[in-house]
């Protein structure tokens, strides 16, 4: 029996891929779809987590791969948690926390209960308030550098004209006293639209009937704001809280760009020392044990956060 | 306070897991205190402590 080009065709190609896998179960084929991410979660977070563990226990040093490793045990996390310049770069990543949180959540509260009041321009406003968060850090480091800057600076000249101090007689990021400052106005300037934004979502979550309700029980504008707009934005404002904490322990682009962790080590955040430990000073142990540290620590925060996030949810 | 006590004798998700945030918080400030060096050497135990119990708490029933 002869056979039409079109059957031959058919004859000669393989069984399709969803003929061939028909036999497997369902799960088999979940795992399959699976498999590639799980792979590659192990490969770049859980290994090199894993390894890093690992390399905190011993004296390794990455620019002498030839040197024999010895097994140091829990040394290096007993001379880190002992030294006190890293104590030191600890105290300057708190003053820059405490300082960056409590004058972004002022101002960003602020600027979303204003922002949250119906006027004129409203969304243009929020348009220019949200533009410093969009740029890149080292695009905020770079230029703020310039704006800090003594003889050509702007910023002194703007506190210059405030205050009638000399523009040429105070450097921002020169002085020991001004430096640590100088990180937390960049940060809060640039990141306070954030906080705004998280307020505003608060803000507008609230429903008018509340309000209303309240102004049919007398309630003064000043109770009202007290009793009902606090309490119903204080979730979203502690998630900006942690949001912003967690993001500032980590803090390193801009303040690299910005001071360098200078003058001396003023500025020196945790994440500056952490990189000088291990590629300036070659410590690849010691600052693998101290890259854990911060990992348990930022790790810890983080679990704050994603129940609190939770909890928002849930409302 | 004896609903707080309650839970954690009856091994419950909530009360465990505001004793393990506070763990995490407590071990956080000596880490960053500047007043005693005994505190950040212990910091690390402290917030280590919470983050673990953290982890398991969260499979406790609710």
């Amino acid at each position: 029996m002869t056979q039409t080009p079109i059957e031959r065709a058919a004859a000669a190609t393989p069984p399709a891929i969803v003929t061939r896998v028909k036999g497997i179960s369902d799960r088999t084929l979940a795992w399959i779809f699976v498999a590639p991410t799980i792979f590659l979660l192990l490969a770049i977070n859980i290994f090199p987590l894993i390894w890093t563990i690992r390399l905190s226990l011993t004296n390794y040093r990455a620019n002498r791969t030839n040197a024999e490793v010895e097994w140091v045990g829990l040394r290096n996390y007993e001379r880190i948690l002992t030294d006190g310049d890293i104590w030191h770069s600890m105290q300057a990543t708190a003053h820059f926390l405490i300082w960056t949180i409590v004058l972004q959540v002022l101002i960003g509260f602020t600027l979303a209960y204003l922002i949250n009041k119906k006027f004129k321009g409203n969304d243009l406003w929020t348009t220019i308030i949200v533009l410093p968060m969009m740029l890149s850090p080292a695009v905020v480091g770079n230029f703020w550098t310039f704006l800090y800057q003594p003889q050509i600076g702007l910023f002194n000249y703007v506190v210059s004209f405030f205050s009638g101090v000399d523009p040429s007689s105070f450097s921002m990021i020169g002085s020991v006293n001004l430096a640590p400052w100088a990180i937390v106005i960049v940060d809060t300037w640039m990141w306070t639209p954030f906080v705004m934004l998280i307020c505003l979502a608060g803000l507008r979550s609230i429903p008018d009937y509340i309000y209303e309700a309240a102004a049919i029980d007398r309630a003064s504008p000043w109770r009202q704001f007290w009793t009902i707009t606090v309490p119903m934005v204080l979730p979203f404002l502690m998630l900006a809280v942690l949001f912003r904490g967690i993001e500032n322990f980590k803090m390193f682009d801009m303040v690299t760009l910005l001071t360098g962790g200078g003058p001396g080590s003023t500025t020196e955040l945790t994440s500056i020392t952490l990189k000088r430990e291990a590629f300036e000073k070659w410590r690849t142990g010691y600052s693998s044990a101290y890259a854990i540290i911060l990992f348990v620590t930022v790790f810890g925060l983080a679990s704050i956060y994603v129940k609190a996030l939770n909890k928002v949810k849930e409302r | 306070m004896t609903r707080f006590l309650n839970g954690l004798l009856r091994l419950r998700r909530g009360p465990w897991e505001m004793l393990a945030s506070i763990l995490i918080a407590l071990g956080v400030v000596m880490l960053m205190q500047p007043l005693f060096l005994w505190a950040y050497t212990w910091s690390f135990l402290v917030t280590l402590t919470g983050t673990v119990m953290f982890i398991v708490v969260s499979h406790f029933p609710e």
